[in-house]
């Protein structure tokens, strides 16, 4: 067992862990913070994103101990100040961008990564760039919708949602 | 002007808030004071007899608590199958047993052999690698068809055969039905395989069992779709743990897909293990061993032929298929194939005569049972095939052929033994047309056209069966359990109340759907509704969500027990108001008398209904708390028109889905929303089905597909964005709220439709293909392109051992 620190969501955190210890074990089993999710384990499913410096990082392709002294963020850091959902997270909602929610921490956290690279993508950048998340939900559909007007352009003229 | 609540209305739904931060509570979050893990040690071969397990070395292995194998559960029930089908000589079907450790021989890849529960996961796993386990591994039965001949290897030595039943539905119309073969002026025939597919909710299974030595009750924490049906099954039939002493439940859940209804060894041993360990026990499937023990789906091989007389018409329908069980019965299984298959065989067309055979059979893969649309995929899918080809065959317009043989009038019997309520097959066809734009289809060819691609149009109908029942009828068709639904209806002192259901929500947005119901019923606001579902110790006794029959069955007994609440009310607002309870009227949560201006809210009668001073307690008890349990009398039937637009590359055979449209008529529609969004996610696993995913194994029993770099999951590019379409509404004539069910059409209507888009490309192309067995991969379409022969890898080897390969563009060996 070793020591290891990280800021979570803007909080100084340390706790105990293996060698083999993975980010999201850490964040899930010694943080509690459960909204980072496991769907596989073969780094495919994206339902793990979460941002260590700034990128999106599968946690679960990651060992704690490398994440030694950075700065993390999680789902449950996305929200705005005041608790009410941030520009991404209303447009799932608005959208029904989610149904089970298992996927949707992920896929927030993507779309958050995507959105500060490419603040307009195209319908196909989203696709494309969702490649390493998987829903077995939504069809995409409305995720995809979500993300683009989360990105402020007009999603009214495509279909139902 | 949308609606902004109540019926018809999309308010945002109330459960993506706690999703959308990271607040859901899972199985998984849950982690229980003292709690120790479990990991499986599973068999690595298909087939084989345990000699021996050594143990010695791994128990005392640093944190290991204890080791079980199947001899801890020699005298413990095994896991029970809920449906008995009788064979078409009217014996049961051939049932073996199916223990929660393996027990003398391993059956299936996955198939458990120990349980190791120490302090943490990875002491568990560590202790696990080092058992050494002594297999004499067996031939494995694969092919279904070798599997029922004379003399092959068995996978249970206990029973006869390796043919669970051989069902003939309807056995007295068979010999009527070989007479219009005789007589037909055309006959089609298809041979098709439905691929094996897995669901792959994206959140993998979890339990974690625990046992109260101060009370012995237990509680057994699980991702399930009918916590109710798990209770009875595992208490009643494996463990032997009253219904009173253990608690099920299922918090948030991360999609089922059907996967999640069935009862399961983990969740059994976990319950079992809390009590001989004295502490909670945990366990969290890995997606490896999710694809090696989630039940798996469809894997049918079938043999169609349709009878045409020289106008077209269809006469008569034959079809024979072979439906893999896998190992053991999973819960549901023996039913899929059967009474959620051969009724569906009309689908949409007024066929006279229809005969429907199939083959149950063991083979020594992981259990197969329903996934979403069960059997009525299948069903679809050989018959919107079939009829494809007989279009072509016959020189017809497709669309055409089927609208001259649509069902048109209502209700109408079918040949297979239901009766459809309502319908109207022409207008979801119509409209299909319209949304679709195939007026539009020709330029689009040919823009294709100018980029070297093959552009193709499928199209096909469907018809659904929801909410089976009722569960008298069922029954007598072999169902173990009742078919009802339930909800409790519990109105507190101050107006607001909890809905207790049965029916569980697990992507499908109950918590705001449901309130939407009985706020319009009341006249209240929904935010004053709570949903409250997936805990045996507060909602009735239910049956659970699968089927789409959540809303037209769930749906009705919220709609009952909330009117016996408003029954209730009015006597009492009657008596507070000095009038008769005839002439009470509630609206906008205003009780009101006819013909005067008194009125009383609805949060005053409530509050008199528990703080009764002014109270007619002669007649009526305090309180006001319902319950209904509502058994419908029929099925209802949601049905549709789908369409797809593909682009084939010629030069590599990969498939573009460019566009796609769903007409569906579910009958009345609560909340549009989620109804579009239940569709997009049915149609995204029909592509899947159609284009993507294959659960293969080798001739060895080896499973290839195991983990999401062999399976092929749909990803966001896969998909194009859908046009969905619920504005064809006939409402269901027999429940309620008059709803269909919307929940499986999606994926049971979609994959006929892209394997007739690409048949329809390649043949405008000049290639003589009829049909391509799914997935459609590149390297499938195409081989079938150029005459030559694909590794089919992950298809069902029986598809390749019949002599006809009529209408197969696949064939030989892979
Ligand atoms: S859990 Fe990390 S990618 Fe699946
Ligand atoms: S919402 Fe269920 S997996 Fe995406």
């Amino acid at each position: 067992m070793s020591k290891v620190s990280m800021r979570v969501n803007g909080r100084a955190t340390s706790g105990e862990i293996e060698g083999r210890t993975l980010l999201v074990e850490y964040l899930r089993d010694t943080l509690s913070l459960t909204g980072t999710h496991v769907g596989c384990d073969t780094s495919q499913c994206g339902a793990c994103v979460v941002h260590v410096d700034g990128q999106a990082i599968k946690a679960c392709t990651m060992f704690a101990a490398e994440a030694e002294g950075a700065e993390v963020t999680t789902i449950e850091g996305m929200a705005n100040a005041d608790g009410s959902l941030n520009t991404i997270q209303q447009a799932f909602q608005d959208h029904h961008g989610l149904q089970c929610g298992f996927c949707t921490p992920g896929m927030v956290m993507s779309a958050a990564a995507l959105l500060k690279d490419n603040p307009r993508p195209s319908e196909h950048e989203v696709r494309q760039y969702l490649e390493g998340n998987i829903c077995r939900c939504t069809g995409y559909h409305n995720i995809v919708k979500a993300i683009l007007a989360a990105s402020g352009q007009d999603v009214s003229a495509i279909a139902a949602e | 002007m949308p609606k902004d609540h109540g019926i018809g209305a999309s308010p945002k739904r109330r459960e993506d808030i706690r999703f959308l931060t990271g607040d859901g509570r899972y199985t998984d979050d849950i982690n229980l004071a003292g709690q120790a893990y479990v990991h499986f040690l599973r068999s690595d071969v298909a087939h084989g007899r345990i000699r021996s397990i050594d143990m010695a070395a791994a128990a005392g292995m640093p944190g290991v608590v204890r080791i079980f194998t199947g001899e801890d559960f020699a005298d413990i029930g095994g896991l029970p199958c809920g449906w008995c089908v009788t064979d078409r000589h009217g014996n049961p079907m051939q049932e073996p047993k199916h223990p929660v450790l393996a027990h003398g021989k391993v059956r299936h890849v996955g198939d458990p052999i120990c349980a190791v529960v120490a302090e943490t996961l990875s002491q568990a796993r560590d202790a696990a690698e080092a058992i050494v386990v002594d297999i004499e591994e067996l031939p494995a039965v694969i092919d279904m068809k070798k599997a029922v001949q004379d003399g092959a290897i068995k996978v249970h030595d206990d029973l006869a055969s390796n043919l669970c039943y051989d069902w003939g539905f309807i056995e007295d119309n068979k010999a009527a039905v070989d007479e219009a073969f005789k007589a037909a002026h055309h006959v089609t025939t298809l041979e098709l395989v439905n691929n094996r597919l897995i669901a792959n909710p994206m959140e993998p299974r979890v339990a974690v069992g625990q046992w109260e030595k101060g009370t012995g009750d237990y509680t057994l924490y699980t991702t399930s779709q009918n916590p109710h049906v798990i209770r009875l099954l595992m208490g009643a039939f494996v463990l032997g743990i009253p219904e009173h002493k253990l608690r099920v439940v299922s918090p948030d859940v991360g999609g089922g897909f059907g996967t999640k209804i069935f009862h399961y060894a983990e969740e059994a041993f976990c319950t079992f293990a809390a009590k001989a360990c004295r502490r909670p026990v945990k366990w969290t499937s890995s997606r490896s061993e999710a694809f090696m023990s989630d039940a798996h789906g469809r894997d049918h091989v079938s043999k169609i032929e349709l009878a045409m007389d020289a106008e077209g018409m269809f006469t008569a329908l034959r079809t024979d298929t072979y439906a893999n069980m896998g190992a053991y019965l999973s819960t549901f299984a023996p039913s899929v194939p059967t009474w959620l298959h051969g009724i569906l065989m009309a689908g949409n067309y007024k066929t006279p005569l229809i005969y429907v055979n199939v083959k149950a059979v063991f083979t020594n893969t992981v259990p197969v049972d329903a996934y979403r649309g069960a059997g009525r995929p299948e069903a679809t899918y050989q018959l919107e095939r079939v009829i494809d080809k007989a279009a072509r065959e016959t020189g017809r317009d497709p669309i055409a052929l089927r609208r001259q043989n649509f069902i048109t009038e209502f209700p109408y019997a079918t040949p297979v033994a239901v009766e459809y309520d309502t319908g109207d097959y022409h207008a979801t066809m119509d409209k299909l047309i319209e949304i679709a734009d195939l007026a539009g289809f020709d330029a689009r060819l040919a823009e294709s056209k100018t980029r070297g691609k093959l552009r193709g149009l499928g199209v096909n109908c469907y018809i659904e069966a929801c909410g089976i029942a009722p569960s008298n009828l069922v029954g007598q068709l072999g169902a173990r359990a009742g078919l009802y639904e339930s909800a409790t209806v519990r109105v507190n002192a101050t107006g607001g109340l909890v809905v207790m259901t049965g029916s569980h929500s697990h992507g499908q947005g109950h918590e705001t759907a449901f309130p939407q119901v009985v706020a319009d019923m009341i006249g209240i606001p929904e935010d004053m509704i709570e949903i409250v579902h997936g805990d045996t110790a507060n909602a009735p006794m239910g049956m659970g969500t699968y089927g789409s029959r959540s809303l037209a069955v769930g749906g009705s007994a919220m709609v009952r027990a909330t009117e016996k609440i408003i029954a209730k009310a009015k006597k009492i607002a009657a008596h507070i108001m000095e009038a008769s309870d005839q002439d009470i009227e509630l609206k906008d949560g205003k009780f009101t008398v006819a013909g005067t201006d008194k009125s009383l809210a609805w949060g005053d009668v409530t509050l008199a209904a528990y703080v009764p001073h002014n109270y007619p307690l002669k007649d009526l008890e305090p309180g006001l708390e319902e319950t209904a349990f509502y058994d419908p009398n029929n099925f209802t039937y949601p049905s549709g028109a789908y369409c797809c637009e593909v682009e084939v590359d010629p030069d590599t055979g990969k498939v573009t889905i460019e566009r796609f449209a769903a007409a569906d008529d579910f009958g009345n529609i609560i909340n549009p929303m989620i109804v579009d969004g239940q569709v997009h996610g049915g149609i995204a696993q029909g592509i899947g089905q159609a284009l993507l995913e294959a659960c293969a194994y080798d001739e060895n029993g080896q499973l290839i597909s195991a983990s999401y770099m062999d399976y092929a999951m749909p990803r966001a590019d896969d998909m194009p964005m859908f046009t969905v379409d619920h504005s064809c509404q006939t409402p269901c004539t027999h429940n309620p709220l008059g709803v269909k069910g919307c929940g499986e059409a999606g994926a049971i209507g979609s994959p006929p439709a892209v394997v007739n888009a690409v048949c329809d490309a390649l043949q405008r192309a000049g290639k003589n293909v009829t049909h391509i067995d799914m997935p459609l991969s590149p390297a499938r379409v195409w081989a079938a392109m150029n005459d030559a022969t694909a590794n089919e890898g992950a298809a069902q080897p029986a598809a390749r051992s019949s002599g006809s390969a009529e209408g197969r563009s696949l064939g030989g060996q892979a």
